[in-house]
């Protein structure tokens, strides 16, 4: 009965920590009557902004897996894997990497001015959505990719053998199985980004709805208003959810993209064209990043240490936190119960869960904490994604013979479950690290000035020009982030025979 | 003796009727084609396949409704027989502890029992670290180890080349001593050689054991397909 509590507890803890701050934005925002024009105006741009960065991404992402799909060249596993870490990397870091390339004095303004075309203005609706594109270029091309590696090379041969066109006879079936998928879940992504905004919006053109709340609690101290906003961010994350979740196949994270199918079409200076802009667009943001970051390491200010202090503390306590509550979860259908978080998003969370808190304590007391606690939650859907088939395979494998022996409870986990889940549970702990080292989000509505985390901290730092230093803080975000989720999912794999 | 009185045994949406008697101590042959109900006939019996009517009775004592582990029975499977992040020593050792450290007591057992299968000194290895032949005697030895009256054998050394597997069937038989035999083979040439009875499973129905000698002679009606005769 014990071993039984366990995961319902588990489940409970999670639905509760969800369904709470949710009550909470509820019961205070009241009706939607309560919108203003200005927050209207808030929710259209937040959909239309998600509607072409989720366009964008996938109609630029399919030459780019197309050429990746047919081309083998030195270089092509190391540019895919890339491919997958702007999930893993810092938002506020990409950010100040592509104002270093697309911004006022970035590289691209320095190229364009002396050829007598105008300024590339990065702040508002397209900065928005450039950045987004940055962001999901790579997961709509290792999506799509995924999709034509799934076509049989079989199949292609008997094509080209008949002549036959390859595009409305393969690419086509297999683009219209899994784009709309793609699309649906970097419209959701989209939807739900907050730091982007943040820093490239604002203003009345481009104030997205998790914006809006921000500003909100910041400026008009208006709680009621936030919560009200909140429900809207609410409804918004569901609906796109809802919608993502029947439209989406296919695993994001997945690996296995290095086979190259051999075919005999397509020209090889375009496929060449298109993944080295590809590749250009993704890498030229952070490697002006290396070059800025390295002179601003030596002179951080004190209060950079000790946000990233504050910073690492948090990501190991998440690791610890949503191991402990992933693995009895993993087990049950616990990850019903846990996908509620990934259609709330932290800032409607984090709204909810300052309007719990206010009658009792200074939720700014509490900021790391609750920063902690959220993205427990946020990570918590993607860990159990990366933790079921392992442990449903090794229920395959080895339940009967552990029946057999005896082994149920700790004893099942200690000899079989947690040996054999020792490399998802590495690669889940290092991606939950560096999610919590890298979060832009709930902090900001918490902390007070110089309590922050490193994101926080640097962003700060972004804010009173103090480029040189924000570079230098970029740089080591990055590498402790990247650094994190190496070290973790290194420790997976060490002596992790067969 | 092993009774199955009207049992029925369910995995899935497949159904297993099995009414029969499998006498103790001897070496009992499970024939049948694929999809019939040959390891559902054994993994009903081991407990993992639940038992949806009838009773199992051993030796005048009820034991369908145990646990897996609490029944008279010893398993090797037809593969994932054995743990492979654990080393040959403690895959064997959780035949009698749930330590992953085993005393020296145990583990001077489990080095007797390594050697009578004809494993000496390789208990610090991994099976990754062993051949196919190897790891089937480790999969032995804590069969043999947990010492249950009957031994249920599905098919485990059905990866084994011929000789190799012959072999392991004729060291698995010497070393069961008086245990119940109760193994599924495709292979009437190997119930010849080593069974005494044989149970015919077919379409979901598992007959009564029949000696092996008159099974093969003149096997039921529709067996000849199976073997190839007509």
């Amino acid at each position: 009965m014990a071993q039984r509590a366990v995961p319902v507890i588990a489940a409970l803890i999670v639905a509760g920590l969800v369904i709470g701050p949710v009550t909470a934005v509820v019961w205070r925002g009241g009706g939607v009557s309560a919108l203003s024009p200005a927050d209207l105006s808030a929710l259209r741009f937040t959909i239309w902004q998600a509607l072409w960065s989720a366009g964008l991404s996938v109609v630029l992402a399919v030459p780019v897996a197309r050429a990746l799909a047919r081309r083998s060249f030195l270089g092509r596993s190391a540019l895919i894997s890339i491919m997958g870490a702007p999930f893993i990397l810092p938002v506020i870091v990409a950010i100040l990497g592509l104002l270093a390339v697309f911004g006022g004095n970035g590289i691209v303004n320095v190229i364009l001015a002396p050829l007598g075309l105008p300024r590339l203005d990065i702040y508002g609706a397209h900065g928005v959505i450039l950045a987004h594109v940055f962001f999901n270029l790579p997961l709509a091309v290792r999506l799509i990719l995924q999709g034509w590696l799934s076509i049989p090379s079989e199949r292609f041969r008997v094509a080209a053998s008949l002549g036959a066109p390859l595009f409305w006879l393969l690419e086509w079936p297999m683009l219209r199985r899994v784009v709309p998928g793609a699309f649906a879940v970097i419209f959701v992504i989209c939807i739900g980004s907050f730091a982007v905004a943040l820093t490239l919006g604002g203003g009345p053109r481009a104030t997205t709805v998790e914006l809006a709340i921000y500003q909100a609690f910041k400026f008009d101290f208006d709680l009621g208003k936030a919560a009200s906003l909140a429900v809207v961010q609410l409804a918004l994350g569901l609906g796109a959810g809802a919608i993502a979740l029947l439209l989406a196949r296919g695993d994001f994270l997945g690996a296995g993209l290095d086979r190259v199918v051999q075919r005999w079409d397509g020209s090889r200076i375009i496929d060449g064209a298109w993944i080295g802009s590809a590749a250009a667009f993704l890498l030229a943001p952070l490697i002006a990043i290396l070059i800025a970051g390295v002179p601003g390491l030596l002179d951080l200010p004190d209060s950079i240490w000790r946000a990233t202090l504050r910073s690492v503390f948090i990501a190991v306590c998440a690791v610890m936190l949503t191991m402990a509550l992933a693995l009895p979860l993993a087990t049950r259908a616990g990850e019903a119960a846990s996908l509620l978080g990934i259609s709330v998003s932290g800032l409607v969370l984090g709204t909810g869960l300052f309007l719990i808190l206010q009658p009792f304590v200074r939720p700014s007391s509490l900021a790391l904490p609750v920063t902690l606690l959220v993205n427990v939650l946020m990570s918590l859907p993607f860990v159990l994604r990366i933790l079921r088939p392992g442990i449903d395979d090794a229920r395959a494998d080895f339940g009967r013979l552990g029946q057999s022996l005896g082994l149920r409870g700790v004893a099942l986990w200690r000899i079989v479950y947690l040996p054999r889940l020792r490399r998802p549970m590495g690669f889940a702990a290092g991606l939950t690290a560096a999610l919590a080292m890298g979060d832009l989000g709930v902090i900001t509505l918490f902390s007070r000035p110089g309590e922050g985390t490193l994101p926080l901290a640097m962003y700060q730092l972004m804010g009173a020009y103090q480029m040189e230093a924000a570079y230098g803080a970029a740089l080591l975000l990055v590498t402790l982030s990247l650094g994190l989720f190496w070290v973790f999912d290194k420790g997976g794999r060490l002596n992790a025979q067969a | 003796m092993l009774r199955l009185d009207d049992a029925a045994f369910r995995q899935g949406a497949f159904d297993l009727a099995a009414d029969l008697e499998i006498t103790a101590g001897k070496v009992t042959a499970v024939i049948g084609p694929s999809g019939a109900g040959k390891s559902t006939l054994l993994h009903g019996i081991a407990g993992f396949v639940p038992q949806t009517g009838g009773r199992m009775v051993w030796q005048g004592d009820e034991v369908h409704r145990l646990p897996p582990d609490r029944r008279p029975v010893s398993m090797l499977f037809q593969d994932n027989n054995l743990f492979p992040h654990l080393s040959v020593m403690q895959n064997v050792a959780l035949a009698l502890t749930h330590r992953l450290r085993p005393s020296a007591e145990v583990q001077a057992r489990v080095e007797q029992m390594l050697q009578n299968v004809g494993l000496s000194g390789l208990s610090a290895r991994k099976p990754a670290g062993l051949s196919g032949g190897q790891q089937s005697r480790v999969a032995l030895a804590r069969a043999l180890l947990q010492d249950r009256p009957i031994m249920l054998m599905d098919e485990p050394f059905s990866a084994l080349g011929p000789g190799l597997k012959a072999e392991m069937l004729d060291l698995s038989l010497g070393l069961a001593g008086e245990r119940t035999v109760v193994m599924v083979t495709h292979d009437p040439q190997d119930a010849a050689r080593i069974a005494e009875y044989v149970i015919g499973v077919v379409s979901g129905q598992a007959d009564p054991p029949v000696e092996t000698a008159r099974f093969l002679r003149c096997p039921p009606e529709h067996f000849q397909t199976y073997f190839g005769r007509s």
